[in-house]
């Protein structure tokens, strides 16, 4: 998986390519407890990421608790695969997708 | 039908995946499908490599086949790990708001979810779980094209 980050005043972008599993979903809470200081939105966009598993959704979970003290998220270009994951975990009510 | 063995820790997980995309590319597996499949393995494979043998190695099996009719695969993973029936955990309250969310749980919940059929049994020391996914004619989904 590839992490590129854009930062713009307090906002911050993430694009994620690959896929979001047990071995990369560490990669990301890492850039998240580095990056998210001062961040009052926090962006995702999946439009390259391939797919999500229960290790990926444990980190979305840490973003959005994050995220709901100090401003908010949005995810981005989330494909048909992961959108289904989103719903059968009701993590499609959690997360703003737009 | 294809079979691998390898040593059950996390970083054989992309091997595995590997393994089994590259056979269902052969069998001309839609896209999608493999997709799911290689969520399964994240949870499922992920699962042995962290519990079966902790703190110790060990070995896991893995092995995928398509199947019909209906039109399926079938991926069938084994270990000689401590015996434990991933079924048998409580399903997550997927109700809950961000805030009042724990971490985990969802990995088993999301694969019984994402496939047709997801079986467990012990056998000959062996943990044995199956799960399948049809693409082809469903009997139970009809009229959907």
């Amino acid at each position: 998986m590839n992490i590129n980050q854009t930062v713009n005043g307090s906002s911050l972008t993430m694009c994620l390519s690959g896929r979001l599993d047990t071995v990369t979903a560490p990669q990301l809470e890492e850039a998240l407890k580095n990056s998210l200081a001062g961040v009052s939105l926090l962006t995702f966009d999946f439009a390259d990421l391939a797919y999500i598993s229960s290790a990926g959704l444990r980190v979305l979970l840490f973003a959005q608790k994050t995220m709901n003290k100090q401003g908010s998220m949005v995810i981005r270009n989330v494909n048909e695969t992961i959108m289904e994951v989103f719903e059968i975990t009701g993590f499609r009510d959690i997360l703003t997708i737009a | 039908m294809k079979e691998l063995s390898v040593d059950a820790v996390v970083a054989n997980i992309e091997p595995v995946t590997e393994f089994v995309n590259q056979y269902l590319e052969e069998q001309g597996c839609p896209m999608k499908v493999q997709m799911l499949m290689d969520i399964a393995i994240d949870e499922l494979f992920g699962n042995i490599a962290h519990y079966a043998y902790h703190p110790e190695v060990g070995p896991a099996t893995v092995r995928v086949e398509v199947t019909e009719p209906p039109l399926s695969v079938i991926l069938t993973l084994m270990d000689n790990g401590v015996p434990y029936d991933p079924l048998r955990a409580e399903d997550p309250d997927t109700t809950l708001s961000a805030d009042e969310r724990a971490f985990g749980g969802l990995g088993i919940y999301t694969v019984k979810k994402l496939m047709d059929d997801v079986s467990y049994e012990y056998r000959d020391g062996k943990n044995i779980l199956r799960i399948r996914k049809s693409y082809g004619r469903r009997p139970n989904h009809e009229a959907t094209e």
